[in-house]
């Protein structure tokens, strides 16, 4: 933008504008309709608001219900079920939270590397490695999650090498495995968690890596920072975008997810996603089942915001 | 509309009247009135932000005008939306279609029109602009003067009665801009289509244009042939945008004959009251222009020479740069300070230099006078800073 | 100092692939146990090499029908989506309006919640109405929750767009129609594309949502899931390696189409 600085023009100044002239106001004949944008919402917006306001809002009743599954529920707002509920599961509800940090953790440190490799030195391996950190997921969540049922196996390469580093003695020690297994202890677990959500951590990651001007780094070095000072100073807080959106796809399913707790873990390692699937499907406690959720979802909301304060981006959401 | 010039409602004309408009309490375009002529080439000219954008996009039917009307000859087409217009555009940036090549993009307006047999058009078109290897080429793939004469081609295939240029050059650099300019103009001349062209380039509106109009906050300043803008401009903003000047400010003292004598610090100044757009009564402030090159300088030493009847000022040289083709000098003077004067190199006086006392004078015919109740500064940003600030907010 | 530098670069470099190769793992192990000849019910400990399940990959009852369902599912969940979030994403980016900010966020809601916990929801309601869970109640969960992911990509790429394009169409004489099938919709096709892309794979590979909604409609991945109780035959490692195939040639072979037809127009 010039730097204009455009006095209003002199009083007498010979325009070939005379003073505005009885002027007949132009009638807005055409424009497209001021409806178009409503129109263009109203059926996804709809779709919306009925399969997931209405259920959210109608979950919450249910929260607060009681009765039976014979005698039909009464909305008799019985807060209580929210504090049976959480003195009943807290232990999953902690379990949840830990194991889902510990994996988003992992994540961050596994997949940084890679999205590094991708952004900046994969050159023309760039696209076919980007195929591959796509592509498993196609092969299945579930028949995936199975294959480190193989993988972890009592006796397997991997234990056994584990073993033999004296690993497993460290980990069994601090309460992650037990004695020479790895499958049905947390550690199987968090692995599993960290596994599944390790794309979404990675594609964040690369955007906002993507984005970064390679001559920043340069322009760095020419001033005097070596490769360490250049990352922690120029390349990680230009990607705290990044960082900040991966943490929270991979932290938010994480806490929710019961596959891996059902598949690799043991009723030892039950998150809160157990509990609800089980409180829902199985036992038919819906209220405790609706409380459980909302409970759920204050604690990712606690989390969330404690993490984007932490991390100062909060235009990100 | 004094300034527009007489010209009988013919097809191609473009008529303004009372087009104004305001994004709430922002007036973008004062009310305008506005004649360009069949076959001209027409220049709006200002810096950013001084409506002349805005003023194009109401002509395309981009932009709803809050007042006014706009007529193509004698049809009224105010109400018409853009695709309904017998008008075209080259935009800013170009706006190529990403996904169709060049021929399709320059088929694009006649197969909407409903032209069934667009390849012989579409080819002559592409020869015009020489482009006919590049047919099959994605915009992309072309380099910036290409995909300009893209644009310039899509547009002119629909034998639009006006076509308008919205910062055609403004992407490009300055040895293609000059190519470009010159191409513009050929084509305009062949195809004796009415261009209007918004620019912030002074010297581009110059080389090609017939008529140039000055805007600046919304309003136009002033209308005419490059040539009488620059050699007579009518406020200190056109007199600044165009070129540089030097003011003195000065009361008018007597009329003699189509003359207007005028005081300055201790002498006296003439200017010709036709070029006069200030006070004339005795007593009236006026800001006396004259260009830098009009200007001629002498040593103190040879005051004697100077011819009678020229405007004459003392001062003292405080700077001199050497140009090749002209020097530039600054000179000091009680009735102004840092007058600038440009000098062809012909004969070099040695004693020129920055210390030296100099006698200024010039012809009274290429003195301008301007209202004194206008601020001196209003337009002169270095045209160099406005070129490289091209992008205009829509 | 270069010494250290290009251990630096390197360990990127290793570790990067170290990451990528825990990514591969399970798949290459899926491949390899799609061979396996299992003793027992459950396809968990490598035995002896066998092509069997490949010659026969629907010769687990109820494997290929759950496979069809799938794909039936993922299809019209896909094109649901892919229309109401494209109109969706178009309200969203093109136009100024009141709640726009309401309507984001009720657009980023869903991704942001746990899938149980929506899945449950839905549950509830649909219970309380009376609707026979089944095919039906899976693909509107499904529209639901692909829905946000179409609207996020063909919204970027919408705003990405520069508006000029459309006024160029209009100033040739398209209507607003033409304007936006010749122009918009091409334009915008890349993204539209890419979210329709998502919401079949996300739909396709749901379990959750889908375990709550079913009532007793087998998908594959809820098939999967009982055979995980039951045994696992060799024929899902079958259908898991051969879309991780077919995902990577059909990528492999559209990149390689887009590459040549670009060398060509040069």
């Amino acid at each position: 933008m010039a730097t204009v600085t455009q006095q209003p023009p002199p009083p007498r100044a010979p325009s070939p504008s005379p003073p505005p002239a009885p002027v007949p106001r132009v009638k807005p004949a055409r424009r497209r309709g001021r409806r178009t944008p409503y129109l263009l919402l109203l059926p996804g917006l709809l779709w919306l608001v009925v399969f997931f306001v209405l259920p959210v809002a109608y979950q919450a009743s249910t929260s607060v219900q009681t009765g039976s599954l014979e005698e039909g529920y009464e909305v008799t707002w019985h807060f209580a079920t929210y504090g049976d509920a959480l003195s009943a599961y807290w232990p999953q509800f902690v379990r949840s939270v830990l194991y889902a940090a510990s994996a988003t953790v992992l994540c961050l440190v596994l997949g940084y590397p890679l999205a590094y490799l991708i952004a900046f030195r994969a050159g023309r391996w760039r696209n076919l490695i980007m195929i591959l950190v796509i592509a498993p997921f196609f092969a299945g969540f579930l028949i995936r999650t199975l294959a480190w049922k193989t993988i972890l196996a009592d006796g397997g390469y991997v234990v056994g090498a584990l073993d033999a580093l004296h690993v497993l003695d460290v980990t069994s020690w601090l309460g992650w495995t037990a004695g020479d297994r790895v499958l049905a202890t947390p550690l199987a677990v968090v692995c599993g968690l960290t596994y599944t959500f390790l794309p979404f951590m990675i594609l964040p990651l690369y955007t906002s890596l993507e984005r970064i001007d390679p001559r920043l780094h340069e322009a760095a070095n020419d001033l005097y920072a070596g490769p360490a000072t250049t990352f922690r100073r120029v390349t990680l807080p230009l990607s705290m975008p990044g960082v900040v959106s991966g943490t929270l796809l991979t932290f938010i399913p994480a806490t929710g997810d019961y596959i891996n707790a059902d598949l690799l873990g043991s009723t030892d390692t039950r998150m809160i996603g157990n509990v609800i699937q089980t409180q829902f499907l199985r036992v038919l406690d819906y209220p405790t089942a609706a409380a459980l959720s909302f409970l759920l979802m204050a604690a990712i909301l606690c989390a969330v915001t404690v993490h984007i304060r932490t991390s100062g981006t909060e235009d990100l959401v | 509309m004094r300034t527009t010039h007489d010209t009988d409602a013919r097809g191609g004309d473009v008529r303004l009247t009372g087009l104004g408009k305001t994004y709430g309490a922002f007036t973008a375009v004062h009310p305008l009135d506005l004649t360009v002529p069949e076959g001209s080439f027409f220049a709006l000219l200002g810096a950013s932000g001084c409506g002349k954008t805005t003023t194009l996009r109401m002509i395309a039917g981009l932009e709803e005008p809050t007042s006014g009307t706009v007529h193509l000859g004698d049809q009224d087409v105010t109400a018409l939306p853009p695709y309904k217009r017998p008008v075209n555009t080259v935009f800013q940036s170009y706006a190529l279609f990403p996904h169709l090549d060049v021929f399709e993009n320059v088929a694009f307006g006649l197969r909407r029109r409903g032209v069934k047999n667009v390849r012989k058009q579409v080819g002559e078109m592409l020869e015009l602009v020489q482009l006919g290897e590049q047919a099959r080429r994605k915009p992309h793939r072309l380099s910036g003067g290409q995909q300009q004469r893209v644009a310039v081609a899509r547009a002119l295939i629909n034998h639009p009665r006006v076509l308008l240029l919205d910062e055609p050059l403004g992407a490009l650099d300055l040895k293609l801009r000059r190519q470009m300019q010159l191409e513009l103009k050929r084509i305009q001349t062949e195809v004796g289509i009415t261009f209007v062209h918004v620019t912030h380039d002074q010297e581009e509106a110059m080389t090609m244009a017939d008529t140039v109009a000055v805007m600046n906050g919304g309003r136009v300043e002033q209308l005419g042939p490059p040539t009488e803008l620059y050699e007579n401009p009518r406020t200190t903003f056109v007199a600044n945008f165009l070129g540089t000047s030097n003011f003195i400010e000065a009361d008018v003292d007597t009329r003699s004959g189509d003359d207007l004598v005028l005081k300055a610090g201790g002498g006296r100044l003439v200017l010709p009251s036709a070029r006069n757009s200030g006070p004339t009564a005795a007593g009236g402030k006026v800001l006396l222009g004259v260009r830098p090159e009009k200007i001629a300088l002498v040593h103190a030493d040879d005051a004697g020479r100077v011819p009678e009847g020229r405007n004459r000022i003392t001062g003292r040289i405080s700077d001199s740069s050497y140009l090749g083709v002209s020097t530039q000098f600054v000179v000091d003077s009680p009735v102004c300070t840092a007058f600038e004067v440009y000098v062809q190199n012909v004969d070099r006086d040695p004693r020129l230099v920055p210390g030296a006392e100099v006698v200024l004078h010039w012809n009274p015919a290429h003195t301008f006078g301007l209202d004194a109740a206008q601020s001196l500064l209003a337009g002169t940003v270095d045209p160099a800073g406005v070129e490289t600030a091209g992008k205009e907010a829509i | 100092m270069a010494f250290l530098d290009r251990l630096k670069r390197r360990l990127v470099v290793v570790a990067g692939l170290l990451t990528l190769g825990y990514l591969l793992l399970p798949v290459a192990v899926v491949a390899v146990f799609s061979f396996n000849r299992p003793r027992g019910r459950f396809n968990y400990e490598w035995q002896e090499f066998s092509a069997d399940a490949w010659k026969d990959p629907c010769g687990v009852s109820g494997l290929c029908g759950s496979l069809s369902l799938s794909l039936r599912i993922a299809l019209w969940a896909t094109l649901g989506a892919t229309v109401l979030g494209t109109m969706t994403a178009f309200a969203l980016a093109r136009y100024r309006f009141r709640a726009r900010g309401a309507v984001n966020s009720l657009v980023f809601l869903p991704m942001a919640m746990p899938e149980v916990v929506m899945a449950a929801s839905l549950l509830t309601l649909f219970l309380n109405m009376g609707v026979r869970l089944g095919f039906w109640t899976i693909l509107i969960a499904h529209v639901m929750f692909c829905l946000s992911f179409v609207v996020v990509a063909v919204k970027a790429r919408v705003m990405s767009m520069d508006p000029r394009l459309e006024q160029a169409a209009q100033d040739l004489y398209a209507g607003p129609l033409q304007t936006f099938l010749r122009v918009t919709l091409p334009i915008a096709a890349p993204g539209i594309a890419a979210g329709a892309l998502l919401a079949f794979a996300l739909s396709f590979d749901d379990f959750v949502i889908t375990n709550f909604t079913s009532g007793s409609t087998v998908t594959f991945p809820m098939f999967v899931w009982g055979s995980a109780q039951r045994g696992t035959p060799v024929q899902i490692n079958v259908v898991g390696t051969a879309m991780f195939v077919v995902a990577v040639l059909l990528v492999l072979i559209s990149m390689a189409v887009g590459n040549r037809r670009g060398r060509q127009r040069t």
